[in-house]
């Protein structure tokens, strides 16, 4: 029982829940930053850390936070791990860290990371709390790194900086540009609900028979 | 607490918590962030001071075409000394870099200056002989222009080789319609407001550097 319990705050955010593409959460630097397979990783790879770091230390003071202060106190946590992280990556990556501006100080109001404190890293021991936390992290880095590729591939013709058609190819530059982000993110959710619904189907399907049948 | 909200997380406080537990929470979880922050800071400090100056020097070495070595001088009233003017921070004064080659001639100066663009402050770093009043060399060192048009001031090789060699102040002139003029530099086609941002950028700083940099140029060793 515990052993599915674990499981399941895993692979919820990963999949049943993911963040931006089920629960549209976060779409801001969804849009903004995935105009190559790089910016993306990096920022999924940075938010990934704080929501870790910041879900497992909620959690873990959860007990000493008088519900008046809750929210300042986690965006206060937040903030702190967003500003090491947007540090560390200034020293390490630079140039990634130039590209992405403003989007690595902006992790600190992603939705998903004080959505996740709320809902469950202020209610929750540290252990399924970190798991949650793991499982939001690379539910958010999938669609960031879906959205990156498609848009990189289309928009610059190459992926991770790396040409993939031949010379001929001109490359799409709407798909680099906001509106790319907007047409990329409205396919994927609209193939997402495409399966959801396919896989729904035949369950309402022989749900409503029996109602047919009687009318 | 109201309780108003349908998925709260915390079920409404059971009684009234003390305003002084309140203040010491905040207050002790701010003093604690601080010192997190700090530590984080003073790690990795040098790191990104030291990866700003790789990309400054790597940039005049590039628009001075590779100088032997560069000196800075900053830039006082209408003349330039080794010191920046009393009472000024060295890293924000204004300052020029004058690079010269193995036999310790003057080649020329790099330049760094700014506007805004079409989307933000266009920073380039430019190389340029007093001597003969032409450019050296471009670089673009921040744009946040358009991707795949505003931002070919800095990716285009065409639109930036075309500074090597311009004679100064530039003239911007739409692609093809120039008339052989050394001072002519080929516009962008899309990009019309960031490549003309470019040239302005240049042509300002050194109509307001000029007199400094041919003061200098004639006292040059």
């Amino acid at each position: 029982m515990k052993q599915s319990t674990a499981r399941d705050d895993l692979v919820r955010g990963v999949w049943q829940e993911n963040p931006v593409l089920v629960t549209a959460l976060g779409l801001c630097p969804t849009l903004a930053v995935t105009n190559s397979v790089a910016n993306s990783l990096t920022l999924g790879v940075a938010t990934f850390f704080v929501l870790l770091a910041s879900s497992i230390m909620v959690s873990s003071v959860r007990r000493w936070i008088p519900g008046e202060v809750r929210i300042s106190t986690y965006i206060l946590i937040i903030a702190t791990f967003v500003t090491v992280a947007d540090m560390v990556l200034a020293a390490l990556v630079p140039d990634i860290h130039k590209a992405l501006g403003a989007f690595i100080a902006l992790i600190v109001v992603n939705c998903i990371i004080l959505g996740r404190q709320e809902a469950f890293a202020g209610k929750n021991p540290v252990g399924r709390s970190a798991l949650d936390a793991i499982g939001n992290g690379i539910g958010f880095m999938i669609a960031m790194l879906l959205m990156g590729s498609i848009r990189e591939v289309l928009g610059a013709g190459t992926l991770l900086g790396f040409p993939i058609f031949g010379s001929n190819f001109e490359p799409w530059v709407i798909m680099v540009l906001p509106p790319g982000g907007f047409l990329t993110l409205g396919i994927i959710l609209l193939v997402m609900s495409a399966f959801q619904q396919r896989r729904l189907r035949p369950a309402a399907a022989s749900a409503a028979e029996p109602e047919r049948r009687a009318a | 607490m109201t309780g108003g909200h349908a998925h709260g997380a915390t079920p409404p406080a059971r009684k009234d918590v003390s305003a002084g537990r309140l203040i010491a929470v905040l207050g002790g979880s701010g003093a604690v962030a601080g010192a997190l922050i700090l530590i984080a800071f003073t790690a990795t400090d040098p790191a990104i001071q030291a990866n700003r100056a790789r990309r400054l020097d790597a940039a005049i070495s590039e628009v001075l075409k590779g100088p032997a070595r560069y000196d800075t001088l900053y830039v006082v009233g209408d003349a330039l000394a080794p010191q920046p003017p009393a009472g000024v921070d060295p890293a924000s004064a204004e300052r020029v870099f004058l690079g010269h080659d193995e036999d310790g001639t003057a080649t020329g100066f790099a330049i760094v200056a700014e506007a805004p663009g079409f989307a933000d402050i266009i920073r380039v770093i430019f190389g340029y002989d007093p001597a003969t009043r032409t450019l050296i060399g471009m670089k673009v060192l921040e744009n946040k222009e358009t991707p795949g048009l505003g931002d070919k001031i800095e990716k285009d090789s065409a639109f930036v080789t075309q500074f090597g060699g311009a004679l100064t102040p530039l003239i911007g002139v739409k692609q093809g319609a120039g008339k052989g003029d050394s001072a002519e530099v080929d516009m962008i086609t899309g990009a019309t407001i960031s490549a003309r941002t470019v040239i302005k950028i240049i042509n300002q700083a050194l109509e307001r550097l000029g007199p400094a940099l041919a003061a200098q140029g004639a006292t040059a060793p």
